[in-house]
């Protein structure tokens, strides 16, 4: 807190800098995609500070990079992007988040709206049963040890395998929905634990099953691609790993507080804890997070199967076209190792993405055949009463921001003052009134999650937009919405 | 408003829950952070069956101690369905020996996923210790 406008570098209206000669610790710039609105809004929280902490990690390809949803989180706040050379560079469990591969996945369907509206109460229901949300919420699944493993190794494939998808799904999902070097032996006994049970479930927080309207498309030609139809029916699942990716986060943010000790490391913050990638410690933390990540997007295959069943049964013999087709699924909490031109150079870097996804452009490898000439998918949630996003990732995102994008609206008032101000009984009423349907666990929770308690997403797609490096395709306006 | 000498209270943060916690020594702070943090989690407990729960811990540091002490606790929560509601803790230097008394969840509003370790400090004051604590939600 107490930074000023004037310790930035204006680069463009689009982006700002903050250099490394700014404080003696900094190895690197770090650099703001933001208008000066959505900077002046940051100064009033910790984000700053954070970012600037990020950039004293040993091992900085280049500068630090923070997305226009930015708020203070823990460590390097929320929209923080930072690359680390590979392998000599560090791995920061802190700096990626507990929610590991915290994500969203898009599905769309040609169920017109007017058809669903009358079904839209038991849909709510339906879904609410078949995705199980808030606090202690188990899955139907009950993994023997063997099983999770498995899970751990193969996502979301574990799932189709099972009969839970389709292979579209896995090609709509970033890495297919299974990272490679997965690990399942360095969880620990907690994390498998808190992992057998909870195959399936959404959790509470900011987590959600959303229906929304496709309300407006900006690209027509993309949104046919993605399978977005003016008017009909989508549905977006946002939730992560679960117990088992938090316990993950947990032990090695435990376990490298004498790591840093170890390796010499210093650090402003404990929360940013390291070790080198190429240590058996960096090791070990990468192949359990990429377990973690697994689990994260098989979890949200399941759900997406259980979503699906649920359409199927409010609107079988009622409304025509009631599959839901998958667009895509991006992660949010995640570390992984790419390759990106710094300095005119190829580097092998490890990206730190913590509330921010990857957004390659157009022609970027790992895209699936029919997404190549459009760029990633990027999925931007709003809040539940305002509007979400879908964009593409642009080639300047290799350019400015190792190929990331914002991850959706950012808060901008704290969880104490939202519970002060709003009322969660009223809320419900209020987004009822405006023709969403609420099923929430906690009107308290939903008391913090209140639209108030968020920037203003078109301004942050604009901000985006505006620095080349994601463009829009299309809105999504919410009918439903099933939180925790 | 003036400070009672051992307490807690929530204060802002954008997208987590944080948590001042002050004591006169460190075994009065972990037992008013685990107050705290028990609070935040808006626990309703059964009448009955009241449970007792012991805990053993040791730490590299007292801020370790702390973020372990409270993870044990959150771990107990969520694996055990078991709520806390008085606490007590004895230290040997950096050795924990603690007693928890409390009783099944019956309705549990809040969930957290992680204490982090977050600028997380143990000061010194004319009054004792105190520290902020964040939690990931």
């Amino acid at each position: 807190m107490g930074f000023s406008l004037s310790i930035f570098h204006k680069i463009s209206d689009y982006q700002w800098e903050i250099p490394a000669s700014y404080r003696h610790d900094l190895r690197v710039p770090v650099r703001f995609l933001a208008t000066r609105k959505v900077l002046e809004a940051a100064l009033d929280d910790l984000s700053v500070e954070q970012a600037l902490n990020a950039a004293t990690l040993p091992g900085l390809a280049g500068p630090v990079v923070i997305m226009p949803d930015m708020h203070q989180g823990y460590g390097f706040p929320i929209g923080g992007v930072a690359a680390m050379l590979y392998p000599q560079g560090v791995i920061s469990p802190g700096a990626i988040g507990y929610d590991i591969n915290c994500g969203v996945r898009l599905l769309a369907s040609a169920v017109p709206f007017e058809a669903a509206a009358p079904l839209l109460d038991k849909l709510s229901a339906a879904l609410d049963s078949a995705c199980p949300s808030g606090v202690g919420a188990k899955g139907a699944l009950h993994l023997t040890d063997a099983d999770l493993s498995a899970v751990c190794r193969q996502g979301a494939a574990w799932a189709v395998k099972k009969g839970l998808g389709s292979a579209a799904d896995l090609r709509r999902a970033e890495d297919g929905g299974a990272l490679d070097g997965a690990d399942p032996t360095r969880l620990s006994a907690r994390a498998r634990e808190r992992g057998r049970e909870q195959l399936g479930t959404v959790g509470s927080g900011n987590h959600f099953v959303e229906v929304a309207v496709v309300s407006d498309i900006l690209d027509p030609a993309a949104a046919q691609t993605l399978g977005l139809f003016p008017g009909c029916l989508t549905l977006m699942i946002h939730c992560g790993s679960r117990g088992l990716g938090h316990q993950v986060c947990t032990d090695y943010v435990h376990d490298f507080q004498s790591a840093v000790q170890r390796y010499g490391i210093q650090l402003p913050d404990r929360e940013l804890v390291c070790a080198p990638l190429n240590s058996p410690e960096g090791q070990a933390y990468l192949a359990a997070m990429r377990a973690a990540a697994n689990y994260a997007f098989c979890n949200r295959q399941i759900l997406a199967h259980n979503a699906r069943q649920a359409f199927e049964q409010v609107f079988a013999g009622r409304v025509r076209h009631a599959e839901l087709q998958p667009v895509y699924d991006i992660t949010h909490n995640m570390g992984k190792i790419e390759t990106h031109l710094i300095d005119g150079q190829n580097v092998k870097v490890c990206v730190h993405r913590k509330g921010a996804t990857r957004a390659f452009g157009p022609g970027a490898p790992g895209l699936p055949p029919e997404y190549q000439s459009l760029g990633q998918p990027v999925l931007v949630p709003g809040s539940m009463g305002t509007e979400s996003w879908v964009l593409v990732g642009q080639s300047a995102s290799m350019d400015l921001t190792y190929g990331s994008c914002c991850h959706g609206a950012g808060r901008v008032m704290s969880r104490s003052q939202a519970k002060r101000t709003v009322r969660g009984d009223a809320l419900k009423r209020q987004l009822e009134d405006s023709g969403i349907q609420i099923r929430a666990g906690s009107l308290s929770g939903l008391a913090e999650e209140a639209p108030q308690a968020y920037k203003d997403v078109q301004m942050v797609v604009e901000t985006v937009v505006g620095a080349g490096i994601a463009r829009q395709v299309a809105r999504l306006r919410p009918v439903a919405v099933i939180k925790g | 408003m003036k400070k009672t000498t051992a307490g807690y209270r929530e204060i802002s943060h954008t997208a987590d829950w944080a948590l001042q916690v002050w004591a006169p020594d460190l075994s009065g702070l972990l037992v008013q952070a685990a107050r705290g943090m028990t609070a935040l989690l808006d626990l309703q407990l059964a009448e009955a069956p009241r449970l007792e729960h012991l805990l053993t811990l040791d730490a590299a540091d007292p801020e370790s101690l702390l973020v372990s002490f409270l993870t044990e606790i959150l771990y107990i929560n969520e694996q055990e369905h078991l709520g806390f509601d008085a606490f007590q803790v004895s230290l040997d230097g950096l050795h924990l020996e603690a007693r928890l008394w409390g009783a099944p969840v019956t309705t549990q509003r809040k969930e957290i996923k992680a204490v982090t370790y977050h600028q997380l400090a143990i000061q010194t004051t004319p009054h004792g210790l105190e520290t902020t604590l964040v939690f990931d939600v």
